[in-house]
């Protein structure tokens, strides 16, 4: 019982730091590859726990990231239930997937993620975006390991202390 | 999870598409709700009360790697800093005392045709929060809400010229859009020629974008573009930007300017917030000075409107 309710805290600072790297400031011609980190802290947790985190999960998380970033409420949310469907939907095969294919799966769902927010831009009249729109899934792809062993890491080692 | 309680490795799956589509279309419809504008202020005012901490925490490296920076900057670089800096207020404080001159007959006239408004500018000092929005939508956030008197509407501008406008607020923070936003437009002047036009946001930060001017209007590569004031949202005599580039349009009828932002709209730590004291009660009015007792409502009115304003002036700073 107690390892659950471990892992629920762990979850919940990576999604806190997951906002902060996501909202800290960097040079302009760094900010423009900045990775959807919300949505790949969101992955990783939908692929490990997918017991705990759902549809329900991402949406809330969606609602708050729409508050604090001033995107139109349910932007953010619509994009982080498509790309947890898809994962879910595809986890039992993603979960034996080696890093680097699953870095080229997030890659694609980071693209998915891209189109939508297109559409949705689109459609409330916001323009084109840039070239260097599409840039992040690319940085996606790149971190996507780093992140994956690192919070394989982290879990193992909590793990590790609590049953010595 | 539905799912969760049998063998959830090989169950096809994961989520049931029923509950997809319950999301989404919660989605969509808050999306829609909140486009169409009104219904969700209140939902937005209340949850940023609690985004403000999320914003300090986010912004706390950034603020921490400058606290480090300023400390460690030497001496000599600070007396340096110092000197060019009094150098540009003394010269900032000439140019000043002229303008008072010519903003006091300015008054005297205007006050002869029977209208002052306009002329009062109130100002309010505000810092950028040391955070990115998406960098791919031209907003910034202020750390200024409703509580310090922000309204939507306000004009915002930096040392070098307009930045944007303000188009939310919580008690807070302040949303700005830029005016390099494609949704924004600016009601803008030829310094030179006095030609008036409208700029618009193209989503790039360094571009804005002037169609329809007729082809025979005045206007060159260089030139530079004030606020002209009408519509009474931005006041007027703003530096805006500077003309880069000229093209026909399409219809061969018009010329497309492309103009470069006077303001860095990148970067920047503090900004001002300006409006004009005389219009307290919104930019309702559009157009020229009304002529000495052509309209003698608005002359009674006008004693009425300097009463408030002028002590909403005492907390703020009021500007020449």
């Amino acid at each position: 019982m107690s390892r659950s309710r471990d892992s629920a805290g762990l979850l919940l600072a990576t999604v806190l730091v997951a906002f902060a790297l996501q909202l800290g400031p960097l040079p302009g011609y760094l900010a423009v590859l900045r990775p959807y980190w919300i949505a790949l802290v969101l992955c990783y947790w939908l692929l490990e726990t997918p017991d705990r985190v759902g549809l329900g999960l991402a949406f809330v998380i969606g609602l708050f990231a729409d508050l604090l970033f001033g995107t139109l409420l349910g932007e953010q949310a619509l994009r982080l239930v498509a790309m947890a469907f898809i994962v879910l939907r595809f986890r039992p095969r993603l979960r034996f997937f080696t890093v680097p294919q699953q870095a080229l799966a997030i890659f694609a769902l980071m693209l998915n993620d891209r189109v939508i927010v297109l559409m949705v831009r689109g459609l409330s009249r916001e323009g084109w975006p840039p070239w260097e729109f599409w840039l992040s899934p690319l940085v996606a792809l790149i971190v996507w390991p780093l992140l994956f062993v690192l919070l394989d890491d982290i879990r193992a080692r909590l793990r590790g202390r609590e049953s010595s | 999870m539905p799912s969760s309680g049998a063998n959830p490795l090989f169950v096809e799956g994961g989520a049931g598409t029923l509950k997809l589509m319950a999301y989404l279309a919660a989605a969509i419809m808050l999306m829609a709700a909140d486009h169409r504008g009104g219904y969700l202020t209140q939902v937005r005012e209340f949850a940023g009360l609690a985004a403000g901490p999320i914003y300090r925490i986010a912004a706390a490296p950034a603020a921490f790697a400058r606290y480090v920076s300023d400390r460690t900057t030497s001496r000599n670089l600070l007396i340096e800093e110092n000197r060019t800096l009094r150098e540009q207020l003394l010269l900032a404080n000439a140019r000043l005392d002229r303008l008072g001159a010519v903003q006091v007959e300015n008054l005297r006239l205007r006050e002869l045709l029977g209208g002052t408004r306009g002329l009062q500018l109130s100002v309010q000092l505000a810092s950028l929060v040391g955070i990115d929005l998406d960098p791919f939508r031209h907003r910034i956030l202020l750390d200024v809400g409703s509580r310090r008197g922000v309204r939507e509407g306000l004009a915002v501008i930096d040392a070098n010229g307009v930045v944007g406008q303000v188009v939310d607020v919580t008690p807070l923070n302040s949303t700005v859009m830029l005016i390099s936003d494609p949704s924004h437009a600016i009601p803008v002047q030829v310094v030179r020629s006095g030609l008036r036009a409208i700029a618009y946001g193209t989503g790039e930060v360094g571009r804005l974008e002037l169609p329809s001017i007729p082809l025979g209007g005045d206007v060159r590569v260089g030139d530079e573009l004030v606020t002209s004031g009408l519509g009474g949202r931005f006041p007027a005599g703003f530096k805006v930007g500077t003309i880069e580039t000229l093209n026909p349009d399409d219809t061969r009828l018009f010329i497309v300017a492309g103009a470069r932002p006077a303001a860095r709209l990148d970067r920047g730590g503090q900004v001002l917030l300006v409006w004009n004291s005389g219009d307290e009660d919104g930019p309702g009015f559009v157009g020229p000075p009304a002529e000495a007792g052509a309209d003698p409502s608005r002359n009674d009115k006008q004693p009425a409107n300097a009463e408030p304003s002028a002590a909403q002036d005492a907390g703020k700073e009021p500007t020449r």
